[in-house]
């Protein structure tokens, strides 16, 4: 699987925050085998605190994948890229444009613009989009080589509210690399949308707010391994009514 | 001079940004910064000339999803 001619070893793309202690966090992406982890950028105190996250961040050898999170106009977002392009060393960004505070749903204007703008300063962007394929397209026209549609609202844990628009985007995408970001509550809806066709997957809430987050972070990526491989092996059809899955020819007559 | 720094305000004798990094104890390596809503690189902060009442964002890495 590669994101902008970059190898990622796994499908699972793990964020970083909500974790009860920096030891929970590192735990978590140990046992979720993730190579992705997302951050952000938020104000520094005088005391330094942001220098010892980064440390945290540097031990898990991952790759970061920096995000614009609580940026609501084009503006905000280009300047956070910048910020973070120079801080993390790395073109990546996920892009994020809100707009609503309450639904977290992204402004697909704004982002579109944004994703222009940095794509032509040469980020790769990874844009934090819904579920619409005019967007998509459009996202793709201003430079984008990966889409990220949202399952459910940031921190719902509703898990994919539009299965069908998501296979729709599968369809109408071949080529091009889906994250599911956002939504996911549990296993099962992971595997749901690898089962979809989805690349990978992006979460974050559903490891760090489970009781155990080590063991949830497993759990995601073996659903996340199921679900791609149950996807590769080209799934039966369904159907209205019951087909016996025993022989009918030969079964005795006993009347 | 007085400046906005992540929404306070600070009295600073440094008239460039490199030098008012260092006043407000930032460890300059492990910030990013934005002045009046614009990205400054580190390696223009040398350059930069604070005026009164700018708005100065210094950034850190943090948690994130």
């Amino acid at each position: 699987m590669q994101f902008y001619g970059t190898e990622i070893p796994s499908r699972l793309l793990l964020g970083t925050a909500q974790y009860p202690s920096p030891a929970v966090l590192a735990e978590a992406v140990k046992s979720s085998g993730t190579g992705t982890i997302t951050v952000s950028l938020r104000r520094e105190t005088a005391d330094g605190s942001g220098a010892g996250f980064w440390e945290t961040l540097r031990e898990t050898g991952c790759r970061i994948l920096p995000n614009t999170a609580g940026c609501h106009s084009v503006q905000e977002a280009v300047t956070t890229a910048h910020m973070a392009r120079e801080l993390f060393d790395t073109p990546w960004i996920k892009l994020e444009v809100i707009g609503h505070s309450d639904t977290l749903q992204p402004d697909v204007f704004g982002l579109v613009e944004a994703a222009r703008i940095l794509s032509d300063e040469g980020f790769q962007v990874f844009p934090y989009t819904t579920d619409d394929l005019v967007v998509g397209e459009r996202l793709l026209e201003a430079g984008c080589e990966v889409l990220m549609p949202w399952g459910a609202p940031i921190g719902s844990g509703q898990g994919l509210r539009n299965p069908d628009a998501l296979r729709a985007m599968r369809a109408h995408f071949p080529g091009v690399p889906l994250i599911v970001d956002a939504g996911i509550g549990r296993p099962s809806d992971a595997a749901m949308a690898m089962e979809l066709g989805m690349d990978a997957v992006l979460l974050n809430t559903a490891v760090a707010k489970a009781g155990d987050p080590a063991r949830m972070a497993a759990a995601m990526a073996q659903a996340i391994d199921a679900g791609r491989a149950g996807f590769a092996a080209d799934p039966m059809e369904r159907r209205d009514m019951a087909v016996p899955s025993t022989p009918v020819l030969g079964l005795a007559e006993f009347a | 001079m007085k400046i906005i720094v992540n929404a306070k305000p600070h009295d600073l004798s440094a008239t460039d940004l490199k030098t008012a990094l260092n006043e407000l104890g930032f460890a300059c390596s492990s910030v990013a910064t934005a002045l009046n809503g614009t990205f400054v690189a580190r390696s223009n902060r040398e350059q930069v000339q604070l005026s009164e009442g700018d708005h100065l964002e210094v950034l850190a890495p943090m948690q994130g999803g």
